[in-house]
């Protein structure tokens, strides 16, 4: 039993290059985002870090093309108003499918599935003439909106909902007088916090790097995400690089530490989706 | 679900005829209609965001229709035999289906064989596969103008090290294919970790005594890998194949932000790596903002989506079904 899955030495080579090109990138993002704007040019390429990261950051929140103040802003509001709603809306609805019998159910589920295997950006234009019937293009509800809900939300809640919340709980509840609004509060949010957890990590990390959709609604410079705002640095006409490395840095930093704290339950929410799909 | 049946007791309808009659019509009414609340938020904004949207591009694909659309005309189809004229837009397909295929397939072969390391007992365990799911977890837009730098004609590194072993510089930006290349190490770098996530999970699920059996039998690690994992996988495999369908022949995000300056939404000034989504963009908004001819776009971007899933179903089918029988009767155990 045990030789057949023993690891090798070269396992562990394979996977230690594995880790190295994943790290790379990000670390070196990190690299020249600590140093002067002459490390582009130079051969080799500096692979330690240097001592301007706080100038780069100074330039970068000064920098009047960019506005990454206002997209970082920008953002933390999008993000989190987006996962509340995806979270609050997807459990209810995922509640409802698992738990409750009711007409149609059985095709409004399929009709869940089929949304999700739709490309969003099939609807980037009507969306965006949308938008602007409602005065809202370039303003951040624009954005917020269409993201309220999400199909993958409620079939993964669904999921975790059919296993976790135990019916006979419900019964007992609703022998007791409870209304389903009172079950759902009582029985069906503690015992879906695990999952709700999850997607809330999943959905704000999703909005956070979004790019497409403010892409084409938020044309104002002066109101970007900070995904915005980073393509406003790399399209510059003078491509001063360790500023826009400091910014990109920045950018991905709140990715990385949710990764930190989290990582162990996303991997968990990513496995625990892909056995059931 | 039998068990259950048997084994709960028939007194839930007891207590409901000792309670009040009201609060009974009140709770049958909650229990009855009360799903439809719960589900209603999503099927609301789903319509308004998600549904109609859809529909109404193809309603505008069948006008002339632009920014301002103060009186759009209806032309039928003309847009889309316009577009199957047009050789930018076949251009940008064979684009996308180029980045596609190279970066696809080395990905998840990458993937399953990543996985079949993880699936060993390591030390570590959470540490690797933490590591292998990082780059997923970046801003992709960031990572564009990191990789973007990196295969810099100049002073980028990738073109540094080829330099160490003898190949001259590559034009990463201005050759098509060179291009595709770059932007598919991307896509493979972001993606290659969570892919093999999913597989490994999945591996899991099979019973090792399979693997024990095939081992007393003769079999190899390979043998096993290619007659036992890869078959047993076969949803896993089909369900990857598809998201990164669908991922792969939306690429918008890496291609725009690889290129910078006044072509980037072109990919380029000769659209070396313009993908469909670009071509979309280019012609629904700035420059052009013609609606009606943007939408035909993204019409025909959902055809192709379509066929390819079709076919990359239909070729996977193909490929397991040799390897099937070699199963025997054990493969009902799992999945």
């Amino acid at each position: 039993m045990s030789r057949l899955w023993r690891a090798s030495p070269l396992t562990y080579f394979a996977l230690i290059a594995a880790t190295v090109l994943s790290i790379f990138p990000i670390y070196w993002m990190f690299v020249v985002a600590s140093r002067s704007s002459d490390a582009m040019g130079q051969l080799p390429p500096p692979v330690t870090p240097g001592g301007n990261l706080g100038a780069n950051i100074a330039r970068l929140f000064a920098n009047t093309d960019a506005y990454f103040l206002t997209g970082l802003i920008n953002s933390a509001i999008v993000a989190t108003t987006v996962t509340i709603s995806v979270v609050l809306f997807s459990s209810l609805a995922g509640f409802a499918f698992a738990k409750l019998r009711f007409r149609g159910s059985n095709a409004l589920l399929m009709v869940i599935i089929a949304t999700m295997m739709v490309p969003t950006q099939l609807g980037v234009i009507p969306l965006y003439m949308l938008m602007t019937k409602f005065n809202l293009n370039d303003r951040l509800p624009a954005v917020i909106l269409p993201a309220l809900v999400t199909g993958f939300g409620v079939f993964m809640m669904r999921q975790y909902a059919g296993q976790a919340v135990s019916t006979e709980l419900i019964e007992a509840a609703r022998v007791d007088g409870c209304g389903t609004a009172r079950i759902y509060w009582n029985v069906v949010v503690p015992a879906l916090r695990p999952a709700a957890a999850v997607l809330g990590l999943l959905t704000f990390m999703t909005t956070w790097n979004d790019f497409l959709w403010p892409y084409a609604v938020l044309n104002d410079p002066e109101n970007p995400t900070v995904q915005l705002s980073l393509r406003a640095l790399s399209d510059g006409y003078y491509q001063d690089m360790s500023q826009v490395f400091t910014g990109t840095a920045i950018a991905t930093l709140p990715l990385l530490l949710v990764f930190v704290v989290f990582g162990r339950q996303i991997i968990g929410g990513i496995m625990e989706g892909a056995v059931k799909a | 679900m039998a068990l259950q049946l048997n084994a709960r007791p028939p007194a839930a309808p007891a207590p409901r005829t000792s309670r009040p009659d009201r609060s009974g019509w009140l709770s049958r009414i909650d229990a009855k209609y009360s799903p439809y609340l719960y589900i209603a938020p999503f099927f609301l904004v789903f319509a308004i965001f998600g549904a109609w949207p859809l529909a109404y591009t193809f309603w505008v694909s069948l006008h002339d229709w632009d920014l301002l659309g103060t009186d759009p005309t209806f032309i039928g189809a003309d847009n889309y035999t316009q577009l199957l004229a047009d050789s930018d837009f076949w251009h940008s397909v064979v684009n996308t289906l180029g980045i596609f295929l190279i970066s696809t397939v080395p990905q998840l072969l990458l993937a399953l064989w990543l996985a079949n390391l993880l699936n060993r007992h390591l030390r570590f365990r959470t540490g690797w596969r933490m590591a292998v799911l990082i780059p997923n977890v970046t801003s992709t837009a960031a990572v564009a103008i990191v990789f973007g730098v990196l295969f810099g004609r100049e002073f980028g590194m990738v073109n540094w090290l080829l330099d160490l072993v003898g190949v001259d510089g590559i034009e990463w930006k201005s050759n098509r294919f060179a291009s595709w290349v770059a932007i598919s190490a991307m896509v493979d770098w972001r993606w290659t970790g969570y892919n093999a996530l999913i597989f490994l999970a999945a591996m899991q699920a099979i019973p090792r005594d399979m693997y024990e059996a095939a081992a007393i039998d003769g079999a190899n690690r390979a043998r096993q890998f290619w007659s036992i994992t890869v078959p047993l996988l076969k949803p896993t495999i089909i369900f990857c194949v598809i998201i990164s369908t669908i991922g792969g022949l939306q690429l918008f995000t890496e291609p725009r932000l690889f290129h910078s300056g006044t072509n980037a939404i072109r990919g380029g000034p000769m659209r070396e790596s313009q993908t469909l989504t670009m071509y979309m963009f280019e012609n629904a908004f700035a420059p052009y903002y013609n609606f009606g001819y943007g939408s035909a776009v993204a019409w025909l971007l959902f055809a192709l989506i379509a066929i390819v899933a079709a076919i990359n179903v239909l070729i996977i089918r193909r490929l397991g079904a040799g390897a099937r029988p070699q199963l025997g009767g054990r493969k009902g155990d799992s999945r």
